[in-house]
């Protein structure tokens, strides 16, 4: 504990350490369970498991609902961001909050919502269509923030050199929202990789669902484990690729920049297009699934059905969600500082686990504590507690880069100080960082607690038989087709995601307009 | 000839209005400076002459080119004019070589321009460093070197020495104002620093509310401002109240000679600091001594003239004793009093 100072730039104290250990126990959980599995199978095992047409099927259809969903929705957010941010758009402040409000709806309502129209929405080209307008606002605000920091200068000297408006774009401003544009999309792939409520909605045969129906419908652990290998192998690398995207080197900023308000671009008789285009986008995006779940919530109505059972449903959520965020957090706290306050390896092992984490499909990690559960701790299987603890894995990285927003904030010298005045470094730790650490406790305490009311995959594999949320009752109904009796819960839980999508958005786009 | 000539530019941002009417005239081959107060319009006249933005009102002409005028706006990147922004905004995604050769076309960049502009600034042997990489003054001389390579036939630098720490500021100026010269080009320098814009310039503009104020050589502005907050703008000015009657004033510092064209009766004397100077036993007015702060290459002390109270800038090696003698050296500028 008195290393706490003296050593900072080499191990943190003991204490830290084996807080932080929990998570990375954690997490290692499913990437042992399926190394195991692949283990006891052994290589004639694997083989015979996977090499048949049906797995390269899954590869197939995983891969062109991830590479398509990516590239179609990076051009529409690049070019959605270019029209609010450089543009004389009328009306930008609004548009941007329409190209955001997508978000509020989780994949598998909309899927839900757009499939119910008919059956070309369903199966590859519907899930391709559908998820790409879901995934437009997870590129649209990283790049919107990375236009709005960059110093209009640049833009400005480039023009002065001879380049017009389109070389200037792709020479000068994409080189450098490059790392935005290129870690959103990146994390787009991932959640492609790892979606599961939606395609299982779509008829889309992909590793996700595939694993789904081998646990569920064909009880066979082995054969599941192995495909979530597969998928691992798919997604770790994108996760690492996305991490390493983050961090490259940044020196974007090489100096303050200018405070110099952007001067928009005319769009001249180019104007009805492009507020065409912003309408058509929002109507896809958002219109379509909203209008729709408005529709079912009547019809479901009107055929009595579902409405009393939306309450019950709404406590068991929010049961489930509040512990649930309050560990993730409580979880997190030590990996963030870790990172801030020490170096070294193990602070870097801990800033990097939530990149870990983004490699792991929640299917493959609910069905790890699953299979562990039965195997080693029967009395865990379907206990509320099995279920909080697989939402800290999915979790963690959600809660961490929330507290670590403030931790960033947070002087070192802080503790310092209350050292110099006599505290001892686990009371300076109490009296000076932690209450400086407390916006972004309860930011990360909010914002998983809303994304925890719309989990599906993990709450559906491991929730206690009989105990119901909003998403697995939503789940339930759409299963049997029962659009109007599953729509009440999908309207809660859009209602619900308003809140955090809100917050996230206003932050994103609020970020530079102090400037 | 590359002569810019500005004629009546007025420019708003929605109701405010930025310049009222700026008439101001480059001659080929000079450097000006533009020297202002922040938000007295500099920057924006500078923008407008790059043509980042176009005007309400007026023409800018360059050489026998008109670039801005009621229904013309030649894009900025149809100018060909040189822009190093404050700080130099260099590429941080290009090389040193990468960035000197952005503004070329591909035949230029065969024709060893870039490398001809990366020479001429001193920046040889480090073409494949980035842009932090360097130093601040690197940097700058890159931006430089980026805004050259074109040939442009003018080159507009908006406060590039702000970002610079003091003791590099003096001599990376020097260096950008000795390439400038060296390469023949005709240049704007915006500024709010004065020792910056008279060490730099052949003429400075100095600019206030939107309009160009004084328009002249350095040691002319300095000595000769056209009232007591030009005066002010473009150095250390002492003003005291006086009395002219033909070509000198009567002061609490003894009677001192004015500039030629001086008005006559109650005006505001303005002096140098320098001007104040010890003198013997006898002679000038007494004054006691307040204050006295040492400054190295001088010390400045805090006088009281009855019951005016200065502060004079004397040499490190005068002695400074309870009470001086102090006289004037050199004319003073008499403005009339309001």
């Amino acid at each position: 504990m008195t290393a706490w100072l003296r050593r900072r730039q080499g191990l943190p104290p003991a204490w830290l350490i084996l807080a932080s250990l929990i998570p990375f126990a954690l997490v290692a959980l499913p990437i042992l369970y399926v190394a195991v599995q692949g283990y006891e199978a052994g290589i004639a095992g694997i083989l015979s498991n996977l090499i048949r047409p049906y797995t390269l099927n899954l590869l197939l259809n995983t891969l062109t609902i991830a590479v398509s969903v990516t590239i179609l929705a990076g051009l529409i957010a690049v070019a959605a961001a270019w029209g609010t941010e450089r543009c004389d758009l009328p009306g930008r402040r609004w548009w941007r909050l329409s190209v955001a409000l997508p978000l509020a709806i989780p994949a598998y309502v909309s899927s839900f919502a757009w499939s119910s129209l008919g059956p070309w929405f369903q199966e590859i080209q519907g899930a391709i269509l559908i998820l790409t307008f879901y995934s437009v606002p997870l590129v649209y605000l990283p790049v919107v923030a990375a236009l709005r920091s960059l110093d209009p200068n640049f833009e400005d000297v480039a023009r002065s050199l001879g380049h017009g408006r389109w070389r200037t774009f792709h020479r000068v401003v994409l080189p450098q929202i490059a790392p935005a544009l290129g870690g959103s999309a990146l994390l787009v792939a991932a959640h492609m990789l790892a979606e599961f409520g939606a395609l299982s909605f779509l008829r889309v045969e992909t590793f996700t669902t595939a694993i789904f129906d081998q646990y569920t419908a064909e009880f066979n652990n082995q054969a599941a484990a192995l495909l979530s290998g597969v998928l691992m192998l798919i997604c770790l690398p994108v996760a690492f690729a996305e991490a390493k995207m983050r961090n490259r080197r940044r020196v974007a900023r090489i100096a303050r920049g200018s405070a110099r308000a952007i001067v928009p671009i005319a769009l001249g008789r180019l104007m009805p297009l492009v507020v065409l285009g912003f309408v058509a986008l929002t109507i896809l995006s958002f219109g379509v699934p909203a209008v729709t779940l408005c529709f079912w919530v009547v019809e479901g109505h009107s055929a009595g059905q579902g409405l009393d059972r939306v309450l019950p449903a709404l406590m068991n959520s929010v049961g489930y969600a509040l512990p649930g965020a309050a560990l993730t957090t409580l979880a997190a706290i030590p990996l963030v500082i870790a990172t801030t306050h020490f170096r070294g390896r193990f602070a870097m092992l801990c800033d990097r686990l939530p990149y870990v984490v983004h490699g792991l499909p929640g299917i493959v990690v609910a069905l790890a504590a699953v299979a562990v559960a039965i195997t080693f701790v029967p009395a865990a299987y379907q206990t509320t507690g099995l279920v909080l603890m697989v939402y800290v894995v999915l979790f963690l990285p959600l809660a961490q880069s929330s507290v670590r927003a403030s931790a960033e904030l947070v002087p070192r010298e802080l503790s310092d100080v209350a050292r110099s005045l006599g505290k001892s470094p686990f009371q300076a730790f109490l009296l000076t960082t932690l209450p400086n650490l407390l916006p972004g406790i309860g930011a990360a305490l909010a914002l998983t607690a809303l994304q925890l009311m719309r989990e599906l995959t993990a709450t559906l594999l491991l929730a206690p038989a009989g105990v119901v949320t909003l998403a697995t009752e939503f789940w339930n109904y759409t299963s049997d087709r029962a659009y109007g009796a599953a729509a009440p819960f999908a309207a809660m839980l859009v209602l619900i995601s308003g809140v955090p999508v809100y917050i996230f958005t206003m932050r994103t786009l609020r970020l530079n307009d102090a400037r | 000839m590359t002569e810019l000539r500005v004629e009546k530019i007025r420019k708003s941002h929605g109701s405010n209005a930025v310049l009222h009417g700026v008439d101001l005239t480059v001659p080929s081959g000079a450097i000006v400076a533009l020297l202002g107060a922040s938000g007295c319009g500099k920057t924006t006249l500078l923008r407008l002459i790059a043509g980042f933005e176009a005007a309400n009102a007026g023409t800018i002409t360059l050489g026998t080119r008109q670039l801005e005028a009621p229904g013309v706006h030649i894009p900025a990147e149809q100018r060909r004019i040189g822009y190093v922004p404050q700080e130099g905004t260099l590429f941080p995604h290009l090389s040193v070589a990468d960035n000197v050769a952005f503004g070329l076309t591909r035949a230029e960049r065969r024709d060893g321009r870039a490398a001809e502009a990366i020479r001429l600034t001193g920046l040889a042997g480090l073409e494949q460093r980035f842009p932090h990489q360097i130093s601040g003054g690197q940097q700058q001389r890159t931006a430089l070197a980026r805004a050259l390579a074109p040939g442009p036939g003018l080159i507009l630098l908006d406060e590039p020495f702000n970002a610079l720490e003091l003791g590099l500021r003096r001599s990376v100026c020097a260096d950008v104002v000795a390439l400038l010269r060296a390469s023949g080009a005709t240049a704007i320098l915006v500024t709010h620093d004065p020792d910056e814009a008279f060490a730099s310039a052949d003429l400075v503009a100095v600019m206030r509310r939107g309009l160009v104020v004084q328009y002249a050589a350095p040691a002319a502005l300095y000595r000769h401002p056209v009232d007591a907050e030009v005066a002010r703008l473009t150095g250390d000015a002492i003003l005291l109240d006086g009395v002219a009657t033909d070509g000198s004033a009567e002061t609490p510092l003894g009677t001192v000679a004015l500039q030629p064209g001086a008005p006559e009766g109650a005006v505001q004397v303005m002096l140098r600091p320098e001007q104040i100077v010890l003198t013997e036993a006898g002679q000038g007015v007494a004054a006691r001594t307040l204050s006295s702060v040492f400054r190295g290459d001088h010390a400045l002390v805090g006088v009281a003239l009855g019951e005016i109270r200065l502060d004079v800038r004397l040499s490190a090696f005068d002695e400074v004793a309870e009470t001086l003698r102090l006289r004037v050296n050199g004319p003073g500028m008499a403005f009339p009093i309001p």
